[in-house]
């Protein structure tokens, strides 16, 4: 994995951690939107092509937010 | 200074700067008297000095000023009343109904003549060439008594006993003590001290330092800083100048004042330093700043100050001040001075060609928490607008972004909620992650005045900071938790009480949602969150833990204050979120003396987040996908807006690095320095192809930058500050910028070489845009604020005078949120490699990175960053106070010199972060905060070892910082 990677793994992994200790059954979808609130396209895109590849040392949690984000948004 | 402004009953000028002599007192009783035949009509528990001073009578007074309990200890203040024996002292004497008070008769004037002489023939009578010439209430108070000659003659065989004569009869005379002039700023010359001790009150009283105290009974009294052989540098004095600004007299007097005369007028305006936003009068003999004295209706300070506002602010003329605009072609390059249009031209040239060849997004810009509200809107309108992306960001976001991110979840509104008067209504304090005696002295002084009142205090912080003992000043209970477990100790508060019961369930019932509160109820009910099961990994005593959570919950008004050794955390955000369930859960929100008090670093930091700065929000935190709130934009600034986020600045420097990012416009910051892991900075800046600084100083960023557009100082431009209290404060023009232009100008020129076509002439006029274009803004006007002083948004038609405290009848966002808040330790941990955990801070005399601070006189209390450590740690270390130490993290290392202390736990270490040759930041990491990336800068797992001197690094990087910093001369 390259830096950078590693990186928004970590990063997506955080935010993940915190709201699997969230009550609700939405964790993904808050995931997913906070992804979307605050990273930068060409960070998601990065996460994206990092999940295609396998999605190397992503939570479960953090990989189906990622899947979230590939349903296209109006 | 003399006054001559009468308060009138009605159509008093709302900022007279009169002397009331004693404090006002708040009774809603009155009690009714006469003056001097006038009838007055006062709170019960007014002085009859102040009485009178409402009825625009001055009764002369020496002892006595209004920011002081009276002392009565001159007797100059003496008045006639009627059906009393003798002549009662005003200042002393509260008012009772139907009193009939003399203030000058016969009597009076014959024995305050008497008193004066007493006191004039113990006083040079260097009047002509006194510093305080034109501005001492001795002189003053010798014309209003009609004092003419002074009648005490020496006996023939020995001169008068005296304190100003060095000789007498060629002999040393024994009452003489020479001129202290040991602190930078003023001297103490104790041979014109009239012994009124106003200096020893407001040192105690304001300030809370207890540094003064009077020496000597009778005719050897005499006022002393510290103990017997101290000097006022040496003394536990902090320099906040409140003393010098009670002194009645020249004997403390400022040394600008000494140097350049008595100043002309005044232009109240706001200190540009830390977050209390103080209110300070710019005193001024042409564009000369005299001195900055502390502004009595300042309602953050209240007539206080600290020695950064106070005394600070020679930096504004340093030499090292660059005033011309430089360019170069490459950093390696010595920079070439140009003209303002040839770099402007350079500098948009350069943005607008790297945005044609890798695209719109590839550059972006960075607003300073230190500019105004004004300057960082247009920065922030540039980028969205006229860079066309939403790549904007503040520095900010390393320190309070979790703030913004924690209360908008949990109440609605990414401010703190009450104002800083609302201390003086708490009745049990907890301080988190805050070093408010360093950090916002002001605030702190402020706190104290309360506890010794009888308020209590939690302290929770790694360190033992001074206010967990400092004089007259004592903890309830010192948390010292291991750095990194702020979120477990915390929840273990809520824990108790939860488990025993003593939450606020109609508060929560009424404004917080039920459902919510039941489910985190049953979440901090878990045994896991006891303090007993927490002890281990936060070292904190589970007793100390369950009596602090007993007297929060139960001990009256509890309030919170923290400050950025909560943020700084990779659970930052989810700290800010479990202090606004532990305000929530004890009903301590809503009203004076509670709430929830984020202590921002930097002058600006909350308008920085208001103006929307942050890459995802417009102004008033909105978010860049909301269509309605572009539109407004877009209409206003005729320009289509990004509806994505932009990159946050570790975001900028990871695609730098990566190559997609190659253009940044960094108005007064120094990211070099303030940001965590230097190398990667510093590796992403020379990534790029165009860093434009603005700064006062070639800063250390500037090492990396292309173009350098020098920036001014608050003194030399117009604006507003928003303060922690979100309180929006002027700041006044006083004298011409030495650069030519003001920061918003500056801006508004590099936008216009871009194709804006911006024609502001005024900072007023942006006001007027941010206030038409954001709600929470909607009142606010530059006339408002004249009027007002100042004001706290939300300013609009509902609370047209501002809001002081937030969150009155209900939460902004509706219902409170509960919000889990479950421990994860930072991935940041200490092994055998790195066994120690380092935290950062600041101190009192400097400030951020030091810039301003380290030039200025205030380098005699810190003149370099020390590492604290613990004697043991420093004993198995071989390591002795004074050593030079290495101090090495996974992401560098540095060395610095040790100072054994147990002000630290063993396993914990400690820096500041003021110097750059130090750079403590090459030792932090980029761990960040799970949902904002603020940088964790409050962990990091170290090593310490003795080593001989600086590091290879440090010497590579001042020779680095030399060659970049070289300036070609001059072509003829
Ligand atoms: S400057 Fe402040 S701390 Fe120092 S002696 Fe005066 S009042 Fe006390
Ligand atoms: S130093 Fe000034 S304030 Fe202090 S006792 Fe002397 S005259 Fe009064
Ligand atoms: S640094 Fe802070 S506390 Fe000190 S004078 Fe300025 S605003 Fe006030
Ligand atoms: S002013 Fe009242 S006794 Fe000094």
């Amino acid at each position: 994995m390259s830096a950078d990677a590693a990186k928004l793994v970590r990063m997506a992994n955080q935010i993940a951690t915190f709201f699997a200790s969230q009550p609700g059954d939405i964790q993904a979808e808050e995931v997913a939107a906070h992804l979307k609130a605050f990273w930068e396209p060409r960070m998601l895109t990065a996460l994206l092509a990092h999940a295609d590849a396998g999605g190397a040392g992503l939570s479960p949690l953090a990989l189906r937010a990622v899947e979230r984000l590939r349903v296209p948004t109006a | 200074m003399k006054d001559f402004i009468i308060p009138g009953l009605d159509g008093a000028p709302a900022f007279s700067d009169r002397d009331f002599g004693t404090p006002a007192r708040t009774s809603q009783r009155t009690v009714t008297l006469t003056i001097d035949g006038f009838p007055v009509t006062v709170p019960e528990g007014t002085s009859v000095m102040r009485a009178s001073n409402t009825l625009g009578i001055a009764i002369p007074k020496l002892c006595a000023t209004d920011n002081l309990e009276a002392w009565g200890s001159c007797r100059l203040c003496a008045v006639e009343i009627e059906g009393r024996r003798g002549t009662p002292a005003s200042c002393t004497t509260p008012v009772t109904e139907g009193m009939v008070v003399h203030t000058q008769t016969p009597k009076l004037h014959k024995l305050r003549k008497g008193v004066m002489e007493l006191y004039i023939s113990d006083h040079p009578l260097d009047c002509l060439t006194c510093a305080a010439n034109g501005d001492c209430e001795l002189q003053d108070m010798a014309g209003a008594v009609g004092l003419r000659e002074v009648r005490y003659e020496a006996p023939p065989q020995a001169p008068l006993a005296n304190h100003f004569l060095r000789r007498q009869d060629g002999d040393a005379n024994p009452q003489f003590i020479p001129k202290d002039d040991s602190n930078p700023y003023f001297t103490y010359d104790p041979s014109k001290c009239i012994v009124c001790s106003r200096c020893v009150r407001a040192c105690e009283e304001v300030q809370g330092t207890f540094a003064l105290t009077i020496q000597g009974r009778g005719f050897d009294s005499r006022v002393s800083a510290g103990m017997a052989g101290d000097s006022f540098l040496s003394s536990d004095c902090v320099s906040c100048g409140a003393c010098v600004q009670a002194c009645p007299t020249a004997t403390l007097q400022e040394k600008s004042v000494i140097e350049i005369g008595t100043p002309d007028r005044k232009v109240v305006t706001t200190c540009a330093y830390c977050g209390v936003g103080c209110s300070f009068e710019a005193e001024m003999r042409g564009d000369t700043v005299v001195r900055m004295t502390p502004w009595k209706h300042g309602k953050a300070n209240r007539g206080h100050s600290c020695v950064k506002g106070r005394f600070a602010w020679g930096y504004a003329s340093h030499g090292d001040r660059i005033t011309a605009p430089m360019i170069r072609e490459r950093i390696t390059d010595p920079w070439e001075v140009v003209t303002w249009d040839e770099a402007i031209t350079f500098a948009a040239t350069r943005l607008r060609d790297i945005q044609a060849r890798h695209g719109v997004k590839s550059i972006g810009g960075i607003t300073s928490s230190r500019c105004t509200n004004e300057e960082t809107y247009l920065v922030q309108k540039m980028i969205r607008a006229v860079f066309g992306n939403n790549n904007t960001d503040t520095c900010a976001r390393v320190c309070h972004s979790p703030t913004g991110y924690g209360l908008g979840r949990a109440f609605g509104t990414s401010a703190g909620t009450q104002d800083f008067d609302s201390v003086e209504h708490t009745d049990v304090v907890i301080v988190i992650g805050a070093n408010p005696t360093d950090g916002h002295p002001v605030f702190a002084s402020r706190l104290k005045k309360r506890l010794r009142e009888g308020a209590r205090l939690i302290v929770i912080d790694p360190r033992r900071i001074d206010l967990v003992r400092s004089p007259h000043v004592e903890a309830a209970h010192h948390l010292p938790l291991r750095p990194g477990t702020n979120v477990a100790v915390v929840t273990a508060l809520a824990h108790v009480i939860v488990t025993e019961g003593l939450y606020d369930e109609r508060f929560i019932r009424e404004r917080c949602d039920w459902d919510e509160f039941q489910h985190y109820a049953e979440f901090v009910a878990q045994d896991r969150h006891s303090p007993e099961a927490i002890a281990l990994l936060t070292g904190v005593d589970p007793q100390d833990l369950r009596a602090a959570a007993r007297l929060f919950a139960t001990g009256g008004n509890g309030a919170i204050y923290y400050g950025l050794g909560v943020t700084e955390h990779s659970q930052g955000s989810t700290t800010v979120m479990a202090i606004a369930n532990l305000a929530m859960l004890t009903g301590n929100l809503g009203r004076p003396g509670v709430g929830v008090n984020p202590l921002r670093g930097q002058n600006n930091v909350q308008g920085a987040c208001d103006m929307g700065s942050f890459p995802h929000e417009l102004p008033g935190y909105r978010h860049v996908s909301q269509d309605a709130t572009r539109d407004v934009f877009e209409r206003l600034w005729g320009a289509v807006l990004d509806k994505e986020p932009g990159l946050r600045i570790p975001n900028m420097l990871d695609a730098a690095v990566e190559g997609t990012f190659k253009g940044l416009y960094v108005q007064g910051e120094d990211i070099l320095q303030s940001d965590p892991d230097t190398h990667h900075v510093a590796a992403g800046l020379a990534a790029m192809d165009c860093v434009i600084v603005q700064d006062l100083f070639l800063n250390e960023t500037a090492n990396y930058a292309h173009v350098f557009l020098p920036g001014c100082t608050f003194l030399e431009k117009d604006g507003t500050f928003t303060n922690a209290e979100r309180r929006i404060n002027r700041v006044r023009k006083v004298m011409q910028p030495l650069n030519g232009f003001a920061d918003w100008e500056v801006t508004q020129l590099l936008a216009n070489a871009m194709g804006a076509g911006w024609a502001y002439t005024h900072p007023a006029q942006v006001m007027d845009e941010i206030a038409a274009t954001t709600p929470s803004f909607a009142g606010v006007s530059y006339e408002l604020l004249e009027e007002k002083g100042s004001v706290q948004w939300p300013c609009n038609e509902l609370h047209p005078e501002g809001t002081p405290i937030m969150h009155v009848d209900g939460f902004m966002r509706g219902k409170g949120r509960f919000i889990v808040t479950e421990y994860v330790a930072t991935e940041e941990r200490t092994g055998p490699r790195f066994p120690l955990l380092l935290t950062t801070g600041r101190i009192l005399s400097q400030y951020n990175v030091g810039a301003q601070t380290r030039r200025t006189a205030n380098t005699v209390w810190h003149d370099q960053d020390v590492l604290e450590i613990h004697p043991h740690d420093a004993e198995v270390r071989g390591i002795k106070d004074g050593d030079w130490v290495r101090l090495a993290s996974r992401a560098g290392d540095t060395s610095l010199r040790a100072l054994l202390t147990d002000r630290v736990s063993p396993g914990v270490v400690y820096t500041t972060f003021h110097h750059p040759d130090t750079q403590a930041n090459v030792i932090t990491t980029d761990f960040s905060d799970w949902a904002t990336n603020c940088p964790e800068y409050k962990v990091t797992a170290v090593q310490v070892a003795l080593t001989n001197g600086p590091s290879d690094w440090q010497v590579d990087y001042a020779r680095q910082a030399d060659l970049s910093r070289r300036v070609l001369p001059a072509a003829e």
